[in-house]
C-alpha cells in the first residue's frame, strides 16, 4: 500500500475545513461543512447518500460551483500552489491539465453535436500547442488506451452513436488526455449497465495506477469503494462522519457508517429484515 | 383581516370553494411580487376603466368636427392636438379604448372556445379525429396570418365585424395546439379514468373535466396573444380594412395622420403610443400570469 | 467495413422516409392554402364576371364571360380548374395594372425579398448575441435590456414605428433616404437584372446608386429587423438557458475550455438546432410584416402591391399575392426542417 504522504514527495492536494454554501432567498444552504483531507498518489473514496455534499466537494476543488454558491476553506493547496488566492484564469488552466473529472452519465456529459474524437482532441489542444493532426493522433492513442478497438472509427462517431460503456471510456480518454495528476471520478459507473461497470472501473484503475495519479472516487456504493479505494471518507449532511482505511471498513465505529453497511443485503448472510438508516441530528451539530 | 388571510391560506380547507379561493390568493401573492406584471395589470385595468368611463374622461366629443380648428398642435385646450377634421385627438384616443376592447373581446370569445374545443377533442379522442384536426391546424399554422386576414377582409368587405372574423379565422390554431397538449397530459390521469368508470359520456368527460383543466394555460396564452390581436386589428384599421370612419380606431387614426407626419407629427404619434402602452400591458400581464399559473 | 455500408444504407432509407413525410406535409399544406384562397374568392360579394366585362356589358357578353370563367360548373370542378391554372403559372389578370398577376409579382417580389432579407440579417446578427448575453447574465442588466427590447418588439405596431422612424431619421436628422426604393436622380441608372436593386447596382458598378439605394433600404429593414431581433433574442435566450444547464457544458469547463468557448462553441452550437426554425419563422413573418411596412415607405414590393389591390377590390392580385406569400412560407418551413436536421447529428 502506498503511503499518502511520504516525506520525499509533497501531497497532491491539501484541503482544510472546506465549506460550500449556497445563499438562497430562504437562507443559507450548507452543502459542505468542514471537510479536510490530504491526497497523495492514492485512491481516496468519498461515500455518502445523495445530498451529502460529496459531489459539491469535487466541484469546489475544480472551481465549478455555480453562481449563488461560495467556497470557503482554511487551506486549499494543489502541489504547493495556493488555490484560494489563485485567480480564476489560472484555476481554469489547472482544470483538465492538472485536475480533471469524470462525470456520471456519458449520455449527457458529451456534447451531442460534436464527434467524440473532436471532443477529445479539443481537450488536448486547450493545454498543448499542437497541430490538429498531432491532436488527432494523440486522441487515437488515448482511445486505444481506454481499450477501444477501432479508434479511427469511433473517433468519427457522435455521442448518440456510442453505447454507455463506450461513452464512459471516451469520457475517461477525454479527461485524461492532458495527463492530469488528480482525477475526480463522480459516480463514474452508476449510469452504466452492471455488465460494463467492472470493465470501465478496471480501465480507470489501470490508467490511474500506471500514471501514478491521485484519484478521488465519489460514490454512494460502499462495497465498490471498499474494493476499489485505499482510504474512505464517509460524509453525511455535508460533514465528515469518519475517515478510515478501506481494509478496515468492516470495523468502522461510527454509527452512520455501521448503518450504511448494515442496510446492504448480503447473499451469504441473508437477513429477515434489512436495517434502515438511523440519522442522528447530533452528527450535524 | 387576519381571519380572512387565515381562511385563505389554511392547509386544510373545509370546502371546495375555500380551496379554490385559497389557491387564487396564493397565486395573487406570487403575482404581486413581480413588479412588471403588476404594471401590466394596472395598464389593463386602466384600459377597462377608460373604456367604461370614456364620456367622463374625454374632454370633447370624439366625432365633432371643427374645421376652423384643424391640425392644431397640443395645447391646454387640446392636450394631444386636433386632427385634419378638427377633432380632439385625446378624446378620440379615450373613446378608441372602447373599440380596441370590443375587438379584443370579440376575438377572444370566438377563438378561445373554438380552439379549446378542437384541441380538447383532438387530444382526448385521439385516433383519426386527432390526425385530421391536427393536420388542419398545421395547415393553418403554416399560413401567413396577416395576409390571409387581409384577403379575407377584402372578400367580406371592410368593417369592424369582418376584421374580427378575419382575425379569429386565422388565430385559433395555437389555442388548439395548447389545449391538445394539455389534454394529452390530463386524459391519462387516474381521476379521468374514475369519471369514465362511473359511466360518464365522452362529451361529458371532455366538457366537464378536460376543458376546465386546460383553462389556466389557455388564459395565459390568450393574454399573451391579446397584444398580437391588438396589433393585427390596428394594422387592418391602418390599411382602412378595420373599423370604418368616423369610428375612433387607433390604427385608422394613425393612417389619417400619415400624410401630415412631417408637419403635424402629433396626429399619428399619440394613437401609436396608446397602442404600444396597451399591447405592452397585455404582454407584461401575460408574462406574469405565465410565471404564476403555469410554471412549465 | 460491411457495417459502414449497412449504416449508409440505413441512413438513405431513413432519409427517403423523411423526405416522403416532408413532401406529403408540403403537399397537404399547399392544398389547404389553395382551398382557402379558392373559397375566399368564391365568397366575395364582387361578381367576378363583372370584374372582367365591366358594368355595362350586354347579357350575351356577360354569359360568354361566365362560361369562359367556368362559373357554370360545379364547385369542385372549378377548384380543380383553379389548381390547374395556379400550377401552370396563371393567376389571372390584375384589374388594376391590366397585366398578368404572375408578371406583376415577378416584378415586385425582389424588392420585398431584399427588405425581408436585410431585416432578418439585422435581427439575427444582433439577436443571437443579445440572447446569448442575456442567458449568460440571467437576471442582470444585459438580460433586462434583452427583455425590454423583446417587450417593445412585441408591443409596437410596425407601421407606426416606420412612421416615427421616417419622422426622426429622415425628416429631422436627414440620416437616411426617404420613402421609395431609390432617389429620383438615380432612378434610371440601374437596369433591373435580378430585380434586387443593390445587387444590380453593384454588378453594374453604379456605386453612387448603390449607396443611395442603401440609404433608402436601411430604415425599413431596420424597422423590420427590430421585430426579428425581439423574437430571435428571446428564443435564443431561452434555448441557451436550457443548454447552459446541460452536463456537457460542465464537462467542457472541466476540460479547461475558456468560458467564451464553452458558451459560443459548445452551448450555442447546440442551441442552433432549434434556432434554425425560429429564424425561418421570423423570415416568413418579415415577408408578411412587409405588407404594412411597404405602405409606409412607399416601397414598390409585394406588400404594397397586395394592399393597393385590396383597396381597389382587385381580387386576382390579392389572392395571387396571398398564394405567393403562403407558398414562400411553406418553402421556408421546409428548408428550415432540412437545415435543422443537418445541424443535428441525432436527426441526420
Amino acid at each position: 500500500m502506498r503511503a499518502p504522504d511520504t516525506p520525499l514527495e509533497q501531497p497532491l492536494l491539501e484541503l482544510d475545513n472546506l465549506r460550500v454554501n449556497f445563499h438562497t432567498p430562504t437562507g443559507i444552504v450548507r452543502a459542505v461543512r468542514g471537510l479536510s483531507f490530504t491526497l497523495g498518489r492514492e485512491r481516496l473514496g468519498i461515500v455518502g447518500e445523495s445530498g451529502s455534499g460529496k459531489s459539491m466537494t469535487g466541484r469546489a476543488i475544480l472551481d465549478l460551483i455555480p453562481h449563488p454558491g461560495e467556497v470557503l476553506a482554511d487551506r486549499m493547496v494543489y502541489r504547493g500552489q495556493d488555490l484560494l488566492t489563485m485567480d480564476r484564469r489560472t484555476r481554469r488552466k489547472l482544470r483538465g491539465r492538472h485536475i480533471s473529472m469524470v462525470m456520471q452519465d456519458p449520455k449527457f456529459s458529451l456534447n451531442p453535436v460534436q464527434t467524440v474524437g473532436e471532443q477529445i482532441a479539443e481537450a488536448y489542444r486547450v493545454h498543448h500547442k499542437a497541430s490538429s493532426r498531432e491532436a488527432r493522433e494523440r486522441s487515437l492513442a488515448m482511445l486505444e488506451a481506454v481499450q477501444i478497438r477501432e479508434p479511427a472509427r469511433v473517433y468519427a462517431l457522435y455521442p448518440h452513436e456510442v453505447s454507455g460503456g463506450m461513452g464512459q471510456r471516451v469520457m475517461i480518454a477525454m479527461m485524461l488526455i492532458a495527463e492530469p495528476d488528480i482525477l475526480i471520478a463522480d459516480e463514474p459507473t452508476s449510469a452504466l449497465d452492471v455488465t460494463v461497470q467492472l470493465q470501465v472501473l478496471k480501465i480507470l484503475d489501470d490508467l490511474v495506477t500506471s500514471r501514478g495519479m491521485g484519484l478521488i472516487f465519489i460514490s454512494h456504493d460502499l462495497h465498490l469503494v471498499k474494493s476499489f479505494c485505499d482510504r474512505v471518507i464517509v460524509m453525511y449532511g455535508g460533514k465528515v462522519m469518519e475517515t478510515l482505511q478501506a481494509s478496515e471498513l468492516e470495523q468502522a465505529q461510527h454509527p452512520y457508517t455501521r448503518g450504511l453497511l448494515g442496510c446492504l443485503p448480503d447473499l451469504d448472510h441473508p437477513k429477515a429484515k434489512l436495517a434502515t438508516l438511523n440519522r442522528d441530528p447530533a452528527w450535524l451539530a | 383581516m387576519s381571519s380572512w388571510t387565515d381562511y385563505l391560506i389554511t392547509d386544510s380547507p373545509a370546502s371546495r370553494r375555500q380551496a379554490r379561493l385559497g389557491q387564487f390568493y396564493r397565486q395573487w401573492l406570487a403575482f404581486r411580487r413581480n413588479p412588471l406584471a403588476v404594471i401590466g395589470l394596472v395598464i389593463v385595468v386602466a384600459l377597462l376603466l377608460i373604456a367604461a368611463f370614456a364620456p367622463l374622461i374625454a374632454t370633447h366629443n370624439p366625432l365633432t368636427q371643427n374645421l376652423d380648428g384643424r391640425l392644431l398642435p397640443p395645447s391646454a385646450a387640446h392636450w394631444f392636438g386636433t386632427d385634419s377634421l378638427g377633432r380632439d385627438i385625446y378624446s378620440r384616443i379615450v373613446y378608441g379604448a372602447r373599440v380596441t376592447l370590443v375587438i379584443v373581446l370579440l376575438v377572444v370569445v370566438t377563438v378561445g372556445p373554438l380552439g379549446l374545443l378542437i384541441g380538447a377533442a383532438s387530444g382526448y379522442l385521439g385516433g383519426w379525429v386527432d390526425r385530421v384536426l391536427m393536420r388542419i391546424t398545421d395547415v393553418f399554422l403554416a399560413f401567413p396570418r396577416l395576409v390571409l386576414a387581409l384577403a379575407f377582409v377584402a372578400a367580406l368587405g371592410p368593417g369592424l365585424e369582418n376584421a374580427v372574423i378575419a382575425i379569429a379565422f386565422t388565430a385559433w390554431p395555437p389555442y388548439a395546439r395548447v389545449a391538445r397538449a394539455e389534454t394529452l397530459i390530463i386524459r391519462n390521469q387516474d381521476y379521468i379514468s374514475a369519471v369514465r368508470l362511473q359511466g360518464a359520456s365522452q362529451w361529458r368527460v371532455v366538457l366537464r373535466h378536460v376543458v376546465p383543466m386546460c383553462l389556466p394555460s389557455l388564459i395565459v396564452r390568450t393574454t399573451l396573444d391579446m397584444a398580437g390581436i391588438i396589433l393585427t386589428a390596428a394594422g387592418l384599421g391602418f390599411l382602412g380594412l378595420g373599423a370604418q370612419p368616423p369610428i375612433p380606431e387607433w390604427g385608422a387614426m394613425i393612417s389619417t395622420g400619415r400624410e401630415q407626419i412631417f408637419d403635424q407629427w402629433w396626429v399619428a404619434t399619440f394613437p401609436g403610443i396608446a397602442i404600444c402602452i396597451v399591447a405592452l400591458g397585455f404582454n407584461l400581464l401575460g408574462d406574469g400570469l405565465r410565471d404564476v399559473m403555469d410554471a412549465r | 467495413m460491411a457495417s459502414l455500408r449497412e449504416k449508409w444504407a440505413g441512413r438513405s432509407v431513413r432519409w427517403g422516409r423523411i423526405a416522403g413525410r416532408e413532401l406529403s406535409t408540403v403537399a397537404i399544406t399547399m392544398f389547404g392554402l389553395l382551398l382557402v384562397t379558392f373559397l375566399i374568392a368564391r365568397v366575395i360579394p364582387i361578381d367576378p364576371v363583372l370584374a372582367v366585362v365591366g358594368d355595362n356589358a350586354r347579357p350575351d357578353v356577360y354569359e360568354k364571360a361566365r362560361l369562359d370563367l367556368g362559373l357554370d360548373k360545379p364547385l369542385w370542378q372549378q377548384f380543380a380548374i383553379y389548381i390547374g391554372k395556379v400550377f401552370s403559372g396563371d393567376l389571372g389578370t390584375s384589374v388594376l395594372t391590366a397585366q398578368l398577376v404572375t408578371e406583376d409579382i415577378k416584378r415586385v417580389f425582389p424588392a420585398t425579398l431584399e427588405l425581408a432579407t436585410l431585416g432578418t440579417l439585422i435581427g439575427v446578427s444582433l439577436g443571437i448575441p443579445l440572447g446569448v448575453l442575456a442567458a449568460v447574465n440571467q437576471g442582470r442588466w444585459p438580460d433586462q435590456i434583452a427583455r425590454v427590447i423583446g417587450l417593445f418588439g412585441y408591443s409596437i405596431p410596425v407601421f407606426w414605428l416606420g412612421l416615427m422612424g421616417l419622422l426622426l431619421f429622415y425628416a429631422k436628422l436627414g440620416w437616411v433616404g426617404g420613402p421609395g426604393r431609390i432617389g429620383v436622380a438615380w432612378q434610371d441608372f440601374v437596369t433591373p437584372v435580378t430585380g434586387v436593386l443593390l445587387i444590380d447596382a453593384a454588378m453594374q458598378g453604379e456605386w453612387e446608386a448603390f449607396w443611395d439605394g442603401f440609404s433608402h433600404l436601411i430604415l425599413p429593414s431596420a424597422v423590420l429587423g427590430l421585430f426579428s431581433l425581439a423574437y430571435v433574442s428571446r428564443m435564443t435566450r431561452s434555448f441557451m438557458i436550457t443548454e447552459l444547464q446541460q452536463q456537457y457544458v460542465i464537462a467542457a469547463r472541466v476540460k479547461g475550455m475558456s468560458e467564451a468557448r464553452v458558451i459560443w462553441h459548445h452551448a450555442l452550437r447546440n442551441a442552433v438546432v432549434p434556432l434554425v426554425t425560429v429564424i425561418a419563422l421570423s423570415y416568413a413573418h418579415l415577408l408578411e410584416g412587409s405588407v404594412l411596412t411597404e405602405t409606409i415607405f412607399a416601397w414598390p414590393g409585394l406588400g404594397r402591391y397586395i394592399t393597393n389591390a385590396l383597396l381597389n377590390a382587385d381580387m386576382n392580385a390579392v389572392l395571387g399575392g396571398t398564394l405567393v406569400i403562403g407558398a414562400v412560407f411553406i418553402g421556408v418551413n421546409l428548408l428550415s426542417d432540412i437545415f435543422a436536421r443537418l445541424a443535428d447529428p441525432r436527426a441526420r
